[in-house]
C-alpha cells in the first residue's frame, strides 16, 4: 500500500511538472516570436528594479493597505511552498514529515510560523474577494474583465483559500492522533500547533480512522491541489507571481519619454541626405516593414510584458484617454496582445501555419481608433506594478498605420505636410517664426 | 524686443554659450509667444549670454514621431541636429517639454549631443544663485497658485520639484490637485494630440484636467509648457473661470516679479 501510494505520488508530480514545463517553453517560444532587443546592459540596476520593484513590489505601495495585503498572500504563499519540500520527500521516499528529523529543534517554530502565514494568507484572501465582487473598485470592474479574466482572479482566491485550508486541517489530524499515540504520528512529535489546534474541537469525535483518513485526504488534496495551481497559473494571469521577476530585471532603465530609435529609417534618412555615407550595395537588411502590425513585428520584451500583466488595471484607471471614454484602454493593449499570441501558441500545438492565418494583431485584436487616442503621457506605465510598458506597443501600432499604411487622421496628414514644407506642424512660413520679436514685451 | 539670433552672433564674432530653443508653439502660438517674451525678459535682465535660432529653428520631430512617421522625425533631428553641431552649441535651454525631452533624450543617439536643461531648472537656479532677484511684494505673494505637472516634464523626465520651488520662491502658497507629481492627468495635447481632434468619449481630456485645477480653488494654475498652457486656457474658457483663475507659466509668474 505504501509503495503504491509512493508510485502514485511519483507519476503524478513527474506529469504535473512535465506539463508545467512544456507550457513554459512554448510562452518562451513565443515571447521569442518578437524582434530581438538587447536589454542585459548595465546588470547593477537591473538587478535593483528586481529587488525594489519585483521583491518589495515598491509601486504597489502606492496604495499601502492593498500593498499590504497583497504582500501577505504572495509572501505567505512563496514561504508555506517551502512545506512542499517536505511534502515532495515524503511522497517520494514515504517518510512522514521529513524536514523533522533534519531540523528537530526548529520543526515546531518553522511549522507554526506556516500555520500563522496560511491563517493570514486566508484572511487576506477573503478581503481581496470581497473587495473584488461586493466593493465596486472602477478598475475591476470594466468590460474587459467578464467571462474569463474575472473568474480567473476569483478562481485563485478560492483556490488559494482552499489549498491552504487544507494544510491546517491535516495538521490539526495529525496532532490529534499524535494525542491519541498512533503511530507513525506519535513518534513524530512536533509539538503544539497554534493555529490548527483550533480545529481540535470540530474534529475530536472523529473516529480513528477518520482522523487518519482526514489527515491523508488533505495531504493529497494539498499537493494535488499545489501541482494543478502550478499548471492552471501558466494560463492565467498570475503567470505573473513568475514573469514578474525577469519583466523587471529588463525593463527600460531610460528616461519614459524617450521613444525607441529606428536604426534603419535612421540610416536611409542619413544616406538620403549623404549620399556619399551609403554603404555600396544595400548590404545591411532593412526591415521588410516597419513598425508592428502583428505580436511578430513587436520586440520579445512587449511580448514578455504582455504575459506579465496581472490584468489589474492600474494602467487604466490613471489613462486619460480612458477616462475621458475613449475606447482606448492600456490594459486591453496588454491583454490582446497575450490574446493574439496564446491563439498563435494553440496554432503551433496543433501544427496549423500561423503566420499565413490572416489574422494580426492590429485591426483583429486593437482597432485604430483606440491606438489613436493615446497621447504618450506615459501613465500607464507609471502605474505598472510589473514593469510593463503599453506605451511602447502602442507606438509600434502607430508606425505600421503612418508607415506602412498611410493611414493617418486627415489633421494629422495635415500636420505631417506643414512639417515637411514649413517646419512647423502648423500651416507658418519659416519666416514668421520671428515675427514675435518684431513686437513690443 | 532685444533677441540675439545666432547666424547673427557668429557674424559679429561672439560664441553664444546658451541656446534658447523657442519651439514651434513659443515661436507661432499666439499664448506661447508671450511665455516666450517672458522668458526673453529674464535673460535680458539677468544678462545670460545666449541667443535664439531664428529663422533657422525647425520643428524638433516631436509630434511626427508619435504619430508614428519615424522618417519625419528622423528628417528633422538630421537637419536640426547638423545646424546645432554646425554652430557648435553645447547648451540648449527650451521652455517646451516636448522639445527639451527631444533634444535630451533622442537626440543624442542620432549623434547630437548637447547639454539640454529645461527652463524651469535654469530659473530655478538663478534664483538660487541670487541672480534673478524677486520682488518684495511681488504680484503673487500669498496667492493660491497650483501647478499642472507636464508629462514629458514629470513622469518622462522625473522634473517634479523645480517648477514647484519656483512658485514656492514667490512666496506663494502652492496648492496641489488631487492628482499631481507622477499621478498627475494630462492636459490631452501630448503624442500629437494637440494637432487633431480627440477621438469619441465622453469627455475632453483638457476638461477633465480643469475640473482638477478648480477644485483646488486657485486663482492661478500655473504650467511648465505651453501646449499645457493652452489646454488648460481653453478648459477654463469652456468653464467661463476666466475671471476667477489665471493660467500663467512659471516664466510668466517670474517675468511679472521681477
Ligand atoms: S500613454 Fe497612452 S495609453 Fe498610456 S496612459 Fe497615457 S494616453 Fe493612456
Ligand atoms: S499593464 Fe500593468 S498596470 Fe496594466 S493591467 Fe497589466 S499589470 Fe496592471
Amino acid at each position: 500500500m505504501e509503495i503504491f501510494q509512493q508510485i502514485l505520488f511519483g507519476i503524478i508530480l513527474v506529469t504535473a511538472v512535465y506539463f508545467f514545463s512544456k507550457r513554459m517553453a512554448l510562452i518562451k517560444k513565443l515571447i521569442l516570436l518578437g524582434k530581438a532587443e538587447d536589454l542585459h546592459d548595465q546588470p547593477m540596476k537591473r538587478w535593483k528594479n528586481v529587488a525594489l520593484l519585483a521583491l518589495g513590489q515598491k509601486k504597489m505601495f502606492k496604495n499601502p493597505t492593498v500593498a499590504l495585503l497583497h504582500l501577505l498572500v504572495y509572501a505567505g504563499f512563496i514561504i508555506i511552498n517551502i512545506e512542499m519540500i517536505e511534502i515532495v520527500m515524503d511522497g517520494l521516499f514515504g517518510t512522514h514529515r521529513f524536514l523533522l528529523g533534519m531540523l528537530p529543534y526548529y520543526y515546531s517554530f518553522l511549522i507554526n510560523s506556516f500555520e500563522i502565514l496560511a491563517a493570514l494568507v486566508i484572511f487576506a484572501c477573503v478581503i481581496f474577494l470581497v473587495r473584488r465582487n461586493l466593493i465596486h473598485v472602477k478598475r475591476l470592474w470594466s468590460n474587459e474583465l467578464t467571462g474569463w479574466p474575472s473568474k480567473d482572479a476569483n478562481i485563485i482566491l478560492l483556490v488559494e483559500i482552499v489549498l491552504m485550508m487544507l494544510f491546517l486541517k491535516m495538521n490539526a489530524a495529525d496532532s490529534l492522533l499524535q494525542l491519541k499515540g498512533i503511530e507513525p504520528y506519535a513518534n513524530h512529535s512536533t509539538g503544539v500547533f497554534y493555529i490548527s489546534s483550533l480545529l481540535h474541537p470540530l474534529m475530536d469525535r472523529f473516529s480513528i480512522e477518520t482522523l487518519l483518513l482526514t489527515e491523508r485526504i488533505c495531504w493529497w488534496m494539498h499537493i494535488l491541489g499545489v501541482l494543478a495551481f502550478l499548471n492552471y497559473l501558466s494560463w492565467s494571469k498570475h503567470l505573473h507571481i513568475i514573469l514578474a521577476f525577469p519583466n523587471a530585471y529588463f525593463s527600460r532603465l531610460e528616461p519614459n519619454g524617450k521613444i525607441k530609435n529606428m536604426p534603419a529609417v535612421q540610416n536611409e534618412v542619413l544616406y538620403a541626405f549623404q549620399p556619399e555615407s551609403a554603404p555600396a550595395a544595400s548590404s545591411d537588411p532593412s526591415p521588410s516593414s516597419f513598425g508592428a502590425k502583428d505580436v511578430n513585428d513587436l520586440s520579445w520584451k512587449n511580448l514578455l510584458d504582455a504575459f506579465s500583466c496581472t490584468e489589474c488595471g492600474r494602467c487604466t484607471a490613471a489613462c486619460p484617454a480612458n477616462q475621458t471614454g475613449k475606447m482606448l484602454s492600456p490594459r486591453r493593449i496588454m491583454m490582446a496582445t497575450r490574446d493574439r499570441a496564446e491563439e498563435i501558441g494553440s496554432k503551433i500545438n496543433q501544427q496549423i501555419e500561423w503566420r499565413s492565418d490572416n489574422r494580426s494583431l492590429l485591426y483583429d485584436y486593437i482597432s485604430e481608433e483606440e491606438i489613436r487616442a493615446c497621447t504618450t503621457c506615459n501613465a500607464c506605465v507609471e502605474a505598472c506594478p510589473v514593469s510593463i510598458n503599453p506605451l511602447d506597443i502602442i507606438v509600434e501600432l502607430r508606425r505600421y498605420l503612418i508607415m506602412e499604411k498611410s493611414s493617418s487622421p486627415q489633421e494629422w496628414t495635415s500636420m505631417f505636410g506643414n512639417i515637411e514644407n514649413n517646419f512647423a506642424p502648423w500651416k507658418f512660413s519659416p519666416d514668421q517664426r520671428i515675427n514675435w520679436t518684431k513686437e513690443s514685451t | 524686443m532685444k533677441v540675439p539670433i545666432w547666424s547673427e552672433e557668429v557674424s559679429k564674432g561672439n560664441q553664444p554659450e546658451i541656446l534658447f530653443w523657442v519651439g514651434c508653439a513659443g515661436s507661432f502660438d499666439a499664448r506661447a509667444q508671450s511665455i516666450t517674451k517672458a522668458f526673453i525678459t529674464i535673460l535680458n535682465k539677468v544678462g545670460i549670454s545666449y541667443a535664439i535660432l531664428g529663422t533657422e529653428e525647425m520643428c524638433t520631430g516631436d509630434p511626427a514621431r508619435r504619430a508614428g512617421n519615424e522618417f519625419q522625425f528622423q528628417m528633422m533631428a538630421y537637419q536640426n541636429i547638423q545646424l546645432l553641431n554646425g554652430y557648435q552649441v553645447k547648451k540648449i535651454v527650451t521652455a517646451c517639454p516636448h522639445c527639451f525631452n527631444t533634444l535630451k533624450n533622442e537626440y543624442p543617439e542620432l549623434g547630437g549631443h548637447f547639454e539640454v536643461i529645461h527652463h524651469s531648472t535654469m530659473l530655478q537656479q538663478m534664483i538660487d544663485e541670487g541672480k534673478i532677484v524677486l520682488n518684495e511684494n511681488g504680484a503673487f505673494k500669498g496667492k493660491k497658485i497650483t501647478f499642472h505637472d507636464s508629462c514629458y516634464l514629470g513622469r518622462s523626465n522625473q522634473i517634479y520639484d523645480a517648477p514647484r520651488s519656483v512658485i514656492e520662491a514667490l512666496d506663494a502658497s502652492l496648492v496641489e490637485m488631487k492628482r499631481c507629481k507622477s499621478n498627475g492627468l494630462c492636459c490631452g495635447a501630448g503624442g500629437a494630440q494637440m494637432f487633431k481632434e480627440e477621438e469619441k468619449g465622453n469627455n475632453r481630456i483638457n476638461l477633465e484636467r480643469t475640473s482638477d485645477v478648480l477644485e483646488t480653488g486657485a486663482s492661478v494654475v500655473a504650467s511648465a509648457c505651453p501646449f499645457c498652457n493652452t489646454m488648460l486656457t481653453d478648459g477654463i474658457k469652456l468653464n467661463e473661470k476666466q475671471e476667477e483663475i489665471k493660467v500663467l507659466d512659471i516664466a510668466e509668474l517670474i517675468a511679472q516679479s521681477i
